[in-house]
């Protein structure tokens, strides 16, 4: 026997079935709070990687490549795709007013064949132009990269020291950055020296990858910071009208698509939640409100045996506490194990930016879904609590005689 | 004198055409002595659970006192009147009233359990134990209430309001289920409790019960008369 386990964990111990039932129950309702707030927070989190990494007001592209489907990749995806225009677009759209740095990129597809180490997307930017990518390669390299360079995006299975080669040129991997949950985690960002080499040793070895890809002459992509005192709708517009052949976006409205999606991902989630949660608790009440009935007379019996109001409506809620916390605890742990090894694929499902926030940040939402359960716990039960602490055990235990 | 009921009675109101209100017990004046087995017979709901369960402080009365010593239970809050309840009485309701999920000797002990209080454990084992021997119940001591016989239950509910040698033990009609032998041997170790000095309230409608009574009232619509 063991006086000091507690009244209350016994009664849960008792009746196994119904605890089990009552703490799956509640563990489904915190696994619905740790999986739907860190998909919300991975996709803010997502978002705001994106948005910082892209840094730039305006995007010109080829005409060519703003084709609805590349539109979407560049926008959910992060991904840029390998289109190629003129560099006299670069002077043209330079030429315009309300520009203040104007910064062109490259992107290569390198080969999967022997040459080199993987395939992936290479990223060329111009280190004398650059505003987008120095400042967060400064960050990560404390510097600028030299000459065959390459930082790496997080996905990467390289670390910093390692080389890499393409076409037969072993490069230096300098940095990795920080995750954006986008495809930008697969490339590779170099300076354009590094790009000149790269498709010079491609044509020495026989390969027709690049052949019309010359980096003196072609650019990908044209980033733009818009002057202070120029709205960046007019210079956008100025340069749709005036740039032929090329479309120009503001980024802000690549990210706004993006936000669109995930204000109806978040508000979806955010219904699916209530909906488990409103139903969870309408069950918890119900299951208390009879578990409590049921048992008028063991109450009563405590209550002759010396237990004031105080103490039996602390028995009931802490009954609901320890079953609420338990399946809370256990729906963390489910959560967890959905999200921390499967976040990958739920990106992939979603089809945004995703990006697991900050371990801190997992922790403090986990504690939330505790609390939470532990308030559901508390709620659920204080109706029965109160309404059998006030009961007269006399009255009940006065039977038919 | 341990408990004394000075002019007690109680009311209730009754859900019919209109409310009735409905005098279970008229005002009553009663004295239970310490040594003593206190009986009090009837028919049923004459209000002898009424009468008892006011003195046994489970229900406040309509009017009057109930007094232990200098104090008037009543005027207590309800953390003390219970603590009064479990320092002082021992109640052994009408009906089965075991905790389902507690074992044989943890709904003894329950009085020990409320509030977590571990002190002086092994004592309080040894003395359910005791308690379980002389009501030969001993070898049921890990089981489940539900394993129990309607006597045996009888016997461990006595034991539970025993646990901590109560001055007033209130029985309320303890051997109303239960077979001659099982009744003989409840009305005994009231007895024989009485006779240890404790004060013993039994309420019955048991002819046989009053042999061994020392004091014998009897209820009648609410009025209690000697016998
Ligand atoms: N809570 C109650 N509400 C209404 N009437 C009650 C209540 N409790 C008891 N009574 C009535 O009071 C009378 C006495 O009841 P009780 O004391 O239980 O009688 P006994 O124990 O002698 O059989 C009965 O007529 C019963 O119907
Ligand atoms: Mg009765």
């Amino acid at each position: 026997m063991k006086l000091n386990e507690s009244l209350s964990f016994r009664n849960v111990k008792g009746r196994p079935a119904r605890s089990a039932a009552l703490i799956i129950l509640t563990a489904l309702m915190a696994a619905a709070i740790v999986v739907g707030t860190i998909t919300v927070t991975s996709l803010k989190t997502g978002l705001g990687a994106l948005e910082a990494r892209l840094g730039a007001d305006i995007m010109v592209v080829p005409a060519s490549a703003a084709s609805k489907k590349n539109f979407e990749n560049i926008v959910l995806q992060g991904s840029m795709g390998y289109f190629y225009m003129d560099r006299s677009y670069y002077d043209k759209v330079a030429a315009r007013e309300g520009i203040e740095k104007i910064s062109p990129q490259l992107f290569l597809a390198s080969a999967s064949s022997g040459c080199c180490s993987v395939p992936l997307q290479i990223i060329g930017y111009d280190p004398e132009t650059d505003f987008t990518v120095s400042p967060w390669i400064r960050k990560s390299t404390g510097g600028e990269l030299g000459l065959l360079d390459v930082v790496v995006g997080n996905d990467l299975s390289v670390f910093v020291g390692d080389t890499i080669t393409f076409y037969n040129v072993e490069c230096n991997v300098v940095a990795k950055l920080d995750k954006t949950g986008t495809d930008l985690d697969t490339a590779v960002y170099t300076n354009m020296d590094t790009i000149k080499k790269l498709t010079a040793s491609s044509l020495e070895l026989g390969m027709n990858d690049f052949s019309g890809i010359d980096p003196d002459k072609v650019v990908s992509c044209i980033l733009i910071k818009v002057a202070d005192d120029y709205p960046v709708d007019e210079v956008l517009n100025d340069l749709n009208l005036h740039v032929r052949r090329t479309k120009s976006f503001r980024t802000k409205d690549m990210i706004s698509g993006v936000s669109d999606s995930l204000t109806g991902v978040s508000g979806i989630i955010g219904v699916l939640m209530c909906a488990v949660w409103g139903l969870g608790l309408v069950i918890l009440f119900l299951a208390f409100t009879l578990s409590v009935n049921e048992r008028r007379k063991e109450f009563a019996v405590l209550r002759i045996a010396g237990a004031s109001r105080r103490k039996i409506s602390r028995t009931v809620v802490s009954e609901a506490l320890i079953i609420t916390l338990a399946g809370g605890i256990a729906g963390i742990i489910a959560g967890l194990l959905i999200m921390l090894p499967f976040n990958g694929l739920i990106e992939e499902s979603v089809g945004l930016p995703f990006l697991l926030p900050e371990a801190w940040v997992i922790a403090a939402l986990c504690a939330a879904a505790a609390a939470v359960s532990a308030a559901a716990g508390a709620a659920a039960s204080a109706y029965s609590a109160h309404r059998i602490s006030r009961l007269d055990a006399g009255l009940i235990l006065r039977g038919d005689n | 004198m341990i408990i004394a009921a000075e002019n007690i009675s109680r009311e209730f109101i009754r859900q019919g055409k209109g409310t009735n209100r409905f005098i279970a017990v008229k005002p009553t004046d009663i004295a239970i002595e310490p040594g003593k087995l206190t009986l009090l017979t009837g028919r049923s709901g004459s209000g002898k659970s009424t009468l008892l369960n006011m003195l046994a402080g489970l229900l406040a009365p309509t009017s009057g006192r109930v007094l232990y010593g200098d104090t008037d239970i009543y005027s207590l809050d309800d953390n003390r009147l219970s603590a009064f309840r479990m320092e002082h009485t021992g109640v052994i309701p009408q009906g089965q009233t075991a905790v389902g999920s507690l074992t044989v000797i943890e709904n003894i002990c329950l009085s020990f359990m409320i509030n977590g209080n571990t002190a002086g454990r092994a004592a309080v084992r040894s003395f359910a134990r005791e308690l379980m021997t002389k009501f030969g119940i001993a070898e049921l001591e890990n089981e489940l209430p539900s394993a129990l016989s309607g006597g045996e239950l009888r016997r461990m509910a006595i034991a539970r309001a025993m646990i901590r040698k109560p001055d007033i033990i209130f029985a309320d009609e303890p051997t109303c289920d239960l077979d001659d032998e099982n009744t003989e041997l409840v009305l005994k170790i009231l007895r024989v409790a009485a006779d240890d000095g404790t004060a013993v309230f039994m309420v019955t409608h048991e002819k046989d019960a009053s042999v061994y009574a020392d004091v014998h009232f009897s209820m009648n619509a609410g009025e209690i008369s000697t016998v």
